[in-house]
């Protein structure tokens, strides 16, 4: 079962920007309490998805490079990556089954 | 997906309410089902700091409050699925249909403990910059917008306590706020008026938030002058109330004019088993430590209904081996 492992500016290109997979990627901080709360419900999808589609946190405060070039200005904010480009931008919390639906548009 | 499709409590929202609603109903031994449709700890995981539940004399992050509370349940035997519910109900035998995201379950008792959502300004721009410098979670946003200057619209406990988080990061923080007194407690008025980084700006409204990109404006309206005005502002925080989520509810309870649901001292409705507590409920006296109190109300006689009406158990949600740690 693949949980979501964390990325840094570092590695960003590598593990999502030159991903096979799609990938979706989770900005959040320690400090920001919806983000820790999600985290439960983004590994559950992880585990619904795992093989079709890859997930990733980002710690927009290690990480401010990554965090300024896509322009992230809410946290939690997750943004999925097809061959490099963003397909998709979730700002903000959504139930479960809407994201859900997010990633089944662009897994189509 | 829930494990079952039928269990004794069935809890919408899980906020403080919730959670304690769960525990309650868990170690009562009732099959209990916690249904959560964003994320578990509702308003106290937008919050920073909690300073006024008992037993916290430093306070405590609201997210590790909220962490704490569910583990506490899930560790009695609660289960959880981040699901949405749309209607409720009642069927012959007694039993609750609800309807949601995953299909039909079946409920004997249920507690709403959904509490209620930000109200949106409904203004020009407001919208479309939701993510963009318009916010209505501080705690989540406030340190994207260091050494700047910012407007929190509102003037109630929230307005002022984020509007205090806001201040350590923002250069300057306008209170942008329809009356010319505060309506927030004693201690967080005085704060946000000694606070120098603060601005009040009285009896005004905002009517149109500017921006192509990002915020850069707000437009704003004296109602007592008429006069209007233009405020520079990279981020607008918003804290102008909250609606509650009660719609799902139908006829089975009553609601106040506010949508509250109306229930009696023990958090029943008029609908045998149907129960409310926390924020949602009329009369609220909207604190984490009285919607746990209305949660913990709640589930004990949500156990008295269910021994009055079904003689048999259903037994855990979650067996003992299975509870995480």
């Amino acid at each position: 079962m693949a949980k979501p492992v964390e990325v840094t500016d570092q590695t960003f290109d590598e593990k999502v920007l030159k991903s096979g997979l799609p990938v979706l990627v989770d900005f959040w901080a320690p400090w920001c309490g919806p983000c820790r709360m999600v985290a439960p419900v983004v590994e559950e999808l992880s585990h619904e998805y795992d093989g079709r589609m890859q997930f990733v946190k980002l710690n927009t405060d290690d990480n401010p490079m990554t965090a300024v070039k896509y322009n992230i200005r809410s946290i939690p904010t997750l943004m999925v990556f097809r061959e490099g480009q963003p397909v998709a931008q979730i700002i903000g919390f959504r139930p479960k089954p809407d994201l859900a639906r997010r990633i089944e548009a662009v897994l189509v | 997906m829930p494990r079952f499709d039928e269990y004794e409590v069935v809890i919408i929202g899980g906020g403080p309410a919730g959670l304690a609603a769960g525990l309650y109903a868990a170690r009562a031994l009732r099959r209990t089902l916690l249904i959560e449709r964003n994320f578990v700890g509702g308003q106290i995981a937008l919050t920073a700091r909690v300073e006024n539940y008992p037993g916290f004399a430093d306070g405590i992050g609201g997210a590790d409050l909220a962490q704490a509370m569910h583990r506490q349940a899930e560790q009695s035997g609660m289960e959880t699925a981040y699901l949405g519910v749309s209607g409720i109900e009642r069927r012959e035998d007694g039993k609750l249909t609800l309807h949601t995201d995953a299909g039909d379950l079946v409920a004997r008792a249920v507690v709403v403990t959904a509490g209620a959502d930000p109200n949106r300004l409904n203004v020009p721009g407001e919208e479309r910059l939701t993510g963009r410098g318009v916010s209505y979670c501080a705690t989540c946003d406030a340190a994207f917008f260091p050494e700047v200057e910012v407007a929190v619209v509102g003037g109630g406990d929230a307005a002022c306590d984020e509007g205090l988080f806001v201040t350590r990061y923002a250069s300057k923080v306008y209170l942008v706020h329809r009356r010319d007194t505060l309506r927030a407690s004693q201690v967080l008025q005085e704060r946000v008026l000694a606070e120098p980084k603060i601005q009040p700006v009285w009896n005004t409204v905002v009517e149109e938030i500017e921006g192509e990109q990002e915020v850069e404006a707000l437009r704003l309206r004296n109602v007592v002058t008429g006069e209007r005005s233009r405020l520079p502002a990279k981020a607008a925080f918003i804290f102008i109330g909250q609606w509650p989520n009660s719609d799902f509810i139908g006829d089975l309870a009553d609601r106040d004019a506010g949508r509250h649901i109306i229930v009696d001292l023990w958090m029943q409705t008029k609908t045998p088993g149907v129960f409310a507590a926390g924020d949602v409920r009329a009369q609220s006296a909207r604190q984490v430590v009285s919607a746990a109190g209305d949660g913990a109300t709640a589930a004990i006689r949500a156990d008295h209904y269910l021994n009055d009406h079904f003689s048999e158990r259903l037994g855990a949600a979650v067996p003992a081996a299975e509870r995480t740690a």
